[in-house]
């Protein structure tokens, strides 16, 4: 028997709105269909609105979980067009704070996946752990979840040897402490049984699909903004990029635990190597006419800002494209023949932050094929229009 | 007296106020050892501990809106969370706690009533099936699906298992199995295994974690419960708990020697049994994730059903040879 079963907007397994429309048979899925725009706030539109300085934290607030890599790749770009330089203490403490930032997401995700596959204990026990490094974060910082530390030019706070010292007793604990999730990870044979096999995304798919970040690294594609393009210092820390060849999400889990330790190793380097001096330079109010596409990995993939200046103390543009739009297209081939119960966890596996894919609206005529942006008002129109036109309705059934 | 004790029997221990405390209190005993295993607090506020919270979110549902879909076969929709309640109930009289005379059997306690108390035990399953079913919700029919799917899996093994120990009774009556374990109490270390399977049979049974498939809210929301709300819903949650305690009780007749003495000694017996089996299942809930459907009956007839063969086994073995 074939049924339709709506995931989302509302969904348990969603923490935010989205909509994924499954055709089942059976515990099978046949087909799936995404839809989006539940979540979209004009971030881009409103970036025009406001002054460069203005923008970090508007960037900031594109996501709750990696709002630093948001602000600190509309920085790396926003100094270009600047034509201004971080010293080198800066730029330290700015990555820092975003290979912290890694570690916390992945442990939170280590925890989300726990969860999705019903497993409560191990979601626990991350999300204890977690606290360690949001504490770090916030010694830092002074704050839990917008760091707020980039400003154009460095950073606005310092670090003393008190809180160097602090931050790696923090990161001996985390270590020993994500040695017992691998072993848990690649161990308890609920888990395993749950995880390996599900979501299968072959090499060549994930080529294909541009798939990034742990996603294709999980398929065995080395591809890592740190090491392809890397930015700052990252060409004078040892590093390795984490990859797995299960192409399942086993592996997407074992490559984001590989990837905490490259994380603490990062972290020890910069604050062994961390040199002395100012942390940030001051900045011009205004950036000549230009353009710069801006990459950085975020603890999702690739994530790329690119932005337009005019001339003025204003953005011309500003484009976000988060990771995990990327990674949609790669989720809607695997979900297709796989069990409902893997739904969650396949989902879940890509990392899902809604709220940063969710960018502009683009209407795509299925019978034509013709593409138009829309305006607001165009919609507004088009909706009232509808709303004259059509019967009214009682007991509507879900618009499949 | 005989009339006064089956009364006290019917409603008093272990009837119907009893379960309902009792079994209250077990869903806490659960709850705060899965916490505190997880390293959280679990329920602190209500009574002593957080002890009442397991009443408090009883008596909760019972005052929330009782919304049936309009879609629902009504009648069933509304009468299977009380069959599903009486049904559990009835199965908890069976168990043999006191004033049972070992010579005559009476309608508490008789021949093959081991047999009655699985399979009053089965038809929760059956009810929940016809629930997820009746409620006419994509979500529901895949939970319901799911449970019939997984009975299946785990029903040949518990059934099994839980015979074995009779078998080398001799008995099918529930009192004569606890008498014989408990004037040779080394023979229960025989059942080891069939305890085990028992076990992890009982957990699926009582659609816990690994085996919270049916209603594995990541998955399918609510799953079977996903219509049901406020008294319906309520009721649905005291059947799940009783149905812990009259699995506990059952697997601490069949298996660890039953409850003897008068009323506080098989009180006290009870209580200490039903909460180290209840111990052991919340443990398992704690150190596992949630399987797929298909992994649990493969894993049922791959594993637990072979175990309980083997327990069988041994069990005629050790009948012929040893005894």
């Amino acid at each position: 028997m074939k049924f339709n079963i709506p995931i989302g907007p509302q969904h348990p397994a969603l923490k935010e709105p989205i909509s994924i429309r499954l055709t089942v048979e059976g515990e099978v899925i046949q087909d799936a269909d995404l839809r989006l725009g539940y979540n979209h706030r004009g971030v881009e539109k409103l970036a025009e609105e406001k002054s460069w300085i203005q923008n970090i934290y508007l960037t900031e607030r594109i996501c709750g979980i990696c709002s630093h890599s948001h602000s600190t790749c509309f920085v790396q770009g926003a100094e270009k067009l600047l034509e201004i330089e971080p010293p080198r203490r800066g730029l330290y403490l700015r990555y820092l704070v975003s290979e912290l930032e890694r570690i916390h997401s992945h442990l939170l995700w280590l925890g989300v996946a726990g969860h999705e596959a019903g497993f409560d204990t191990f979601f626990m026990y991350t999300w204890r752990d977690r606290e360690v490094v949001m504490d770090l974060l916030e010694m830092i910082s002074g704050n839990r979840v917008h760091y707020a530390i980039n400003t154009l030019g460095g950073v606005r706070r310092d670090l003393d040897e008190d809180l160097r010292k602090k931050i790696l007793e923090g990161l001996v604990v985390l270590k020993k402490r994500s040695e017992y999730y691998f072993k848990i990870g690649a161990s308890e044979p609920t888990f395993v049984g749950r995880l390996a096999g599900v979501g299968r995304l072959t090499l060549q798919q994930a080529k294909d699909f541009c798939a990034v970040g742990p996603m294709a690294r999980a398929s065995g594609l080395a591809r890592d903004i740190r090491k392809d393009d890397p930015y700052a210092f990252y060409n004078e820390v040892e590093f390795d990029v984490a990859t797995a060849d299960t192409c399942d999400v086993l592996g997407r889990t074992v490559v984001r635990i590989k990837e905490l330790f490259e994380s603490y190793k990062i972290c020890e380097q910069i604050l062994r190597k961390l040199p002395d001096g100012p942390v940030a330079v001051k900045a011009p109010r205004k950036a000549k006419p230009n353009e710069v596409v801006s990459r950085y990995e975020a603890p999702r993939g690739e994530n790329i800002h690119y932005i337009i200046s005019n001339g003025t103390e204003k953005p011309e543009r500003l484009k976000v494209r988060a990771p995990t739009l990327a990674n949609y297209p790669a989720t809607i081939e695997i979900l297709k023949h796989g069990f409902i119960a893997d739904i969650p966890l396949i989902f879940a596996a890509i990392d899902p932050c809604i709220c940063c894919a969710e960018r502009s609206v683009e209407m795509i005529d299925a019978r034509s094929g013709e593409e138009r942006t829309l305006r607001f008002s165009d919609l507004r129109r088009m909706a009232n229009e509808r709303r004259r036109t059509l019967p009214l309705q009682r007991n509507v059934a879900w618009p499949f | 007296m005989a009339v006064l004790n089956t009364i006290l029997y019917l409603v008093v221990f272990p009837g119907l106020l009893f379960l309902f405390v009792y079994s209250t209190f077990v869903e806490w005993f659960d709850r705060k050892v899965y916490a505190r295993l997880q390293n959280r607090m679990g329920p602190t506020h209500t009574g002593k501990s957080g002890v009442l919270q397991p009443i408090a979110d009883f008596v909760k549902l019972m005052a929330k809106e009782d919304i049936v879909p309009d879609l629902a076969d009504k009648k069933l929709f509304s009468a299977l969370p009380v069959i599903g309640l009486a049904v559990v109930i009835t199965a908890g009289l069976l168990l043999p706690v006191w004033n049972i005379d070992l010579a005559a059997p009476g309608p508490i306690s008789f021949p093959g009533d081991l047999i009655v108390i699985l399979y009053l035990l089965s038809l929760p399953t059956l009810i929940l099936f016809l629930a997820g079913w009746s409620s006419t919700n994509a979500f529901s029919i895949i939970g319901g699906t799911r449970v019939l799917t997984m009975l299946f899996g785990y029903e040949v093994p518990l059934f099994l298992a839980v015979l074995s120990p009779a078998l080398l009774a001799g008995s099918w009556r529930l009192a004569e199995i606890a008498a014989f374990y408990r004037a040779h109490p080394l023979l229960i270390l025989v059942n080891i295994i069939g305890f085990g399977v028992a076990l992890i049979a009982v957990q699926a049974k009582l659609e816990r974690t690994p085996f919270d498939i049916p209603h594995a809210e990541t998955e399918i929301v609510g799953g079977t419960f996903t219509e049901y709300s406020g008294k319906k819903l309520a009721f649905f949650r005291l059947m799940a708990d009783i149905e812990m305690v009259v699995a506990a009780g059952l697997l601490a007749t069949v298996f660890l020697g039953g409850f003897g003495g008068g009323f506080l000694s098989a009180f006290a017996q009870f209580i200490v049994k039903t909460l180290f089996v209840v111990f052991l299942l919340a443990v398992l809930r704690a150190v596992t994730g949630r399987v797929r459907v298909d992994q649990v009956v493969s894993f049922a007839w791959k594993w637990l059903a072979p175990l309980a063969v083997l327990q069988l086994l041994i069990v005629i073995l050790i009948k012929g040879f040893v005894l």
